[in-house]
């Protein structure tokens, strides 16, 4: 018999790059038997999924607006794990910057856009940040794990929402659990006429760039760095630990936030308990598919937003789930962290 | 009769000989001490027994019985049970269900049965234990006699012992050597690892002394002394390094006092730790691993912060800054483990930037040229072998610490700390760290040595600190050291 055995040794650099092709290949061979079980051809499955949205100008610029909120949130996950701390409450400081952009929307109605709008991307971002702010505490005062209360934080604002939309903010006219509409002026202008893309996929996009400025190119973002990547060692070198992870979690809420005001501006114009479809939690999969890498996070919200538009085309034109697309995205992530960790090992015969 | 015979056992790892044709015999009924420095291959022999490595040659009889044990299970079919320093203990379970785990029989377990079971055993060994008392509630002490009995349960006969008194109070080492005498007297057979000569010239028959892999001698406990054994243990024939009389040093810049750390259920790591270093002295903090040089590393670099007790420099308290503030104040600082020094996925660049930052700062950006260029000249200066922009995990274990230091010695300290500065490199490498803590105590320097490697701190030192249990057992001035004066110390003799 052959004896084999698994050996560490450190992975060369061109598996890294390689690894997202291959990830998308695994998952599509992995996934096909879903499909093939619900009688369609894969083939065509990952033909609509992938070449059809990019076809039309419409259902491309859907990407867009599927991928912006995916954007943000990958961007607060990023700027979060990349320190080390692990916010998995981008979901529920998504809710809290949409409250917070609610209420500008419903009450200023005086204001003009000028004023209105970065008074909602200021407060949202505020919002966000407050809502991050009791884990973080718990976390560098108490020790206690981030994971556990920023998640149990997002069960608490649905909670929260609820009895806003169920009590001061039901509508008054049709009794639905909903905040009342925008005014004009507090809505995110439309890019380009007839289609849904909004100003939010621009703030996006700025924020790209100063996210990754701040991480790559400013002495925080390097103390970010050295305490994400070994705590012990940024505190011998004099780096302040906690403070590091304070400045993070905040940031990292706020951003999140904003995703929120971007989706209750540019898309639904009031709030509903409904408003993310998991962006804050699909976030965490940009920015692990990413590599926590505000560019490569970027470019995995895309992937994203384009199967999220996929599998409501393979949905129609073949008669599948729409949660397929759900399952691709689950089985990405899978195989790609698989292989994260696997390219590390390698199988020698003993 | 003898319980154990280990017939010229020998044991490599790569290129280090742990053992190497080594005798060892266990008689029935007596508590049998292997002593030995750090390293000398102690517990590599005894694992060998207990089934845990595998010996390159060399024949095992128990009882007069040739044995093959390959793993610790056939080692407690023989008769073995070994108790570690890292107790192998379920926290959350009873010290009733942690004993007879594993070694029930049937399906279901009565919790009234086994707690009757463990109360008999207690009883019958004199090993005094609680069956229902919650393992994470007891004292480092319990957790050791729940083991012991453990074993016992098991019907060991023959009881491996891993420097058991590592981690008691001095009240708990007196009741664990209460209970291996009764042990004996039962027909037990014991073996005591440790490096600590009183506690072997306290309670052991015989002993047998290790150095360098080989047994220097077994002798009877009646027929040696503790400056007799402390000579076998770390006896050199040959010393290489020459020392130039006495050196003139400068002012006293750097002074701790009183410098006390406590641990768990109040077992002081540290006591009253005081030393003063001068301008252009080396002060070589010698101990065996374990004695407190960890904790007073990480005392002196800021990671920890003392109980009672103070540190100056230069006449200003420096005892609760942080690492940054005592960085800042004049102290490079290396840690006792490399590894703890560094960020591994950060670059060589990044590594020696991380701990002054300031400088660096451009308008608020990193100063990514001065980074690199920085770097470049330290990489040359230091002969550090890699490019600013490598990851430093990717490093050689000599080429980080030269990282190390190298950041430690930039912004021209006062004091240095340096702990453990050598351990694991290479021969070349290890040159160039001595060279270096020589050139900076020529530049001025106050150099705090903590090493467990005696030739270093012999070669290096102006004066010779001896760490015991967490005190300053003696200093020693250089001239008046000897290996022998300071491993009688380092054994904890008076």
């Amino acid at each position: 018999m052959i004896k084999l055995k698994l050996e560490r040794t450190p992975a060369p650099m061109w598996s890294k790059a390689l690894i997202p092709i291959v990830a998308v290949v695994v998952t599509f061979i992995i996934t096909s038997v879903l499909i093939i079980l619900a009688d369609a051809n894969p083939f065509t499955a990952y033909y609509n999924f992938i070449v059809v949205p990019l076809s039309s100008k419409f259902s491309a610029l859907e990407v867009l607006v599927k991928a912006t909120p995916l954007i943000f949130t990958g961007l607060a996950v990023t700027f979060a794990f990349a320190s080390g701390y692990y916010n998995i409450g981008a979901e529920g400081q998504l809710y809290a910057g949409a409250v917070a952009a609610a209420w500008v929307g419903a009450t200023f109605t005086n204001l003009p856009a000028i004023a209105a709008v970065p008074l909602e991307l200021v407060l949202g971002f505020l919002a966000g940040m407050l809502w991050a702010l009791i884990p973080a505490l718990l976390k560098i005062r108490l020790k206690v794990d981030e994971v556990v209360t920023t998640l149990l934080m997002n069960s608490v604002i649905m909670y929260f929402i609820s009895a806003l939309l169920n009590g001061p903010w039901r509508d008054p006219e049709t009794g639905w659990p909903k905040s009342p509409e925008f005014f004009e002026a507090a809505r995110f202008a439309q890019l380009i006429p007839k289609s849904r893309l909004h100003i939010g996929f621009i703030i996006a996009m700025v924020l790209v760039l100063i996210v990754y400025v701040v991480l790559k190119k400013t002495p925080l973002g390097l103390q970010m760095r050295a305490v994400g990547a070994s705590k012990v060692g940024a505190q011998f070198a004099g780096i302040n630990v906690n403070r590091t992870m304070l400045i993070a979690a905040l940031v990292s809420g706020g951003i999140a936030g904003l995703a929120g005001v971007s989706e209750i501006a540019g898309i639904h114009y009031h709030l509903i308990s409904e408003l993310s479809g998991s962006y804050g939690y699909t976030g965490i999969i940009v920015a692990t598919l990413g590599g926590l890498n505000p560019i490569g996070s970027t470019i995995a919200a895309l992937f994203i937003g384009l199967i999220d538009t996929g599998s409501q085309t393979v949905s129609r034109v073949l008669g599948v789930p729409v949660y397929l697309g759900d399952v691709v995205q689950s089985t990405l992530l899978l195989v790609t962290l698989g292989m994260l960790l696997l390219q590390n090992y390698r199988i020698k015969r003993q | 009769m003898l319980a154990v015979e280990m017939k010229d056992i020998t044991k490599t790892f790569g290129t280090v000989k742990a053992n190497q044709h080594v005798h060892f015999c266990l008689e029935e009924g007596e508590i049998h001490a292997l002593l030995g420095e750090n390293g000398a291959g102690k517990t590599t022999l005894m694992r060998i027994l207990y089934g845990l490595y595998k010996a390159d040659s060399g024949e095992i009889f128990v009882n007069g019985q040739k044995v093959d044990i390959h793993s610790p299970k056939e080692a407690i079919a023989a008769g073995i049970g070994m108790v570690t320093q890292h107790f192998t203990l379920v926290p959350t379970l009873t010290v009733a269900e942690n004993i007879v785990l594993g070694y029930t029989d049937g399906i279901t377990v009565s919790q009234k049965d086994i707690e009757k079971k463990v109360a008999e055993a207690s009883e019958k060994y004199g090993i005094l234990v609680d069956p229902s008392a919650y393992v994470k509630d007891l004292s480092v002490g319990e957790r050791q006699r729940v083991e012991i009995l453990k074993a016992l349960y098991r019907n060991a006969r023959i009881l491996i012992m891993d420097e058991p008194t590592a981690v008691l109070v001095p009240q708990e080492v007196d009741v664990l050597f209460e209970s291996l005498l009764r042990l004996v007297k039962a027909g037990l057979s014991v073996i005591f690892i440790s490096h600590k000569l009183i506690e072997v010239m306290a309670v052991c028959d015989r002993i047998t002394v290790l150095r360098d892999g080989v047994v220097t001698s077994t002798v009877k406990k009646s027929e040696t002394t503790q400056v007799e054994l402390a000579k076998m243990m770390v006896g050199r024939e040959t010393f290489g390094v020459t020392r130039q009389g006495t050196r003139q040093t400068g002012k006293t810049i750097y002074e701790l006092s009183g410098i006390t750390l406590e641990g768990k259920h109040g077992r002081r790591i540290l006591n009253d730790v005081s030393f003063s270093v001068s301008e252009g002295e080396i002060l070589g903090i010698a101990g065996v691993s374990g004695n407190g040089q960890g904790e007073l590393t990480e005392v002196l670099t800021g990671l920890m912060a003392p109980s009672q007790g103070s540190i100056k420099l230069m006449g200003k308290e420096i005892t609760h800054l942080t690492p940054g503030q005592i960085s800042e104040a004049g102290v490079g600082r290396t840690p006792q483990d490399r590894h703890q020094g560094i960020v591994g996925d950060l670059s060589v660049a990044e590594n020696l930037a991380l701990e002054n930052l300031p400088v660096y700062t451009k308008n608020g950006m990193l100063d990514r040229k001065k980074i690199i260029q920085d770097a470049q000249q330290k990489i040359e200066e230091f002969q550090i072998k890699a490019s600013p922009n490598d990851r430093l995990r990717t490093l050689s274990g000599g080429n980080m610490q030269k990282v190390v230091l190298a950041r430690a010695l930039s912004r021209k300290p006062k004091v240095l700390i340096a702990s453990q500065p050598t351990r694991g490199l290479d021969v070349g490498a290890t040159e160039y760290v001595r060279k270096r803590l020589l050139e900076e105590r020529d530049r001025g320097t106050a150099v705090v040595l903590l090493s467990e490697d005696l030739d270093e701190v012999l070669a290096l030192s102006d004066r010779i600190a001896v760490i015991y249990e967490g005190c300053i057992k003696g200093i020693v001035p250089a001239n008046e050291a000897t290996p022998e004066k300071i491993g009688l110390l380092m054994a904890g003799a008076c």
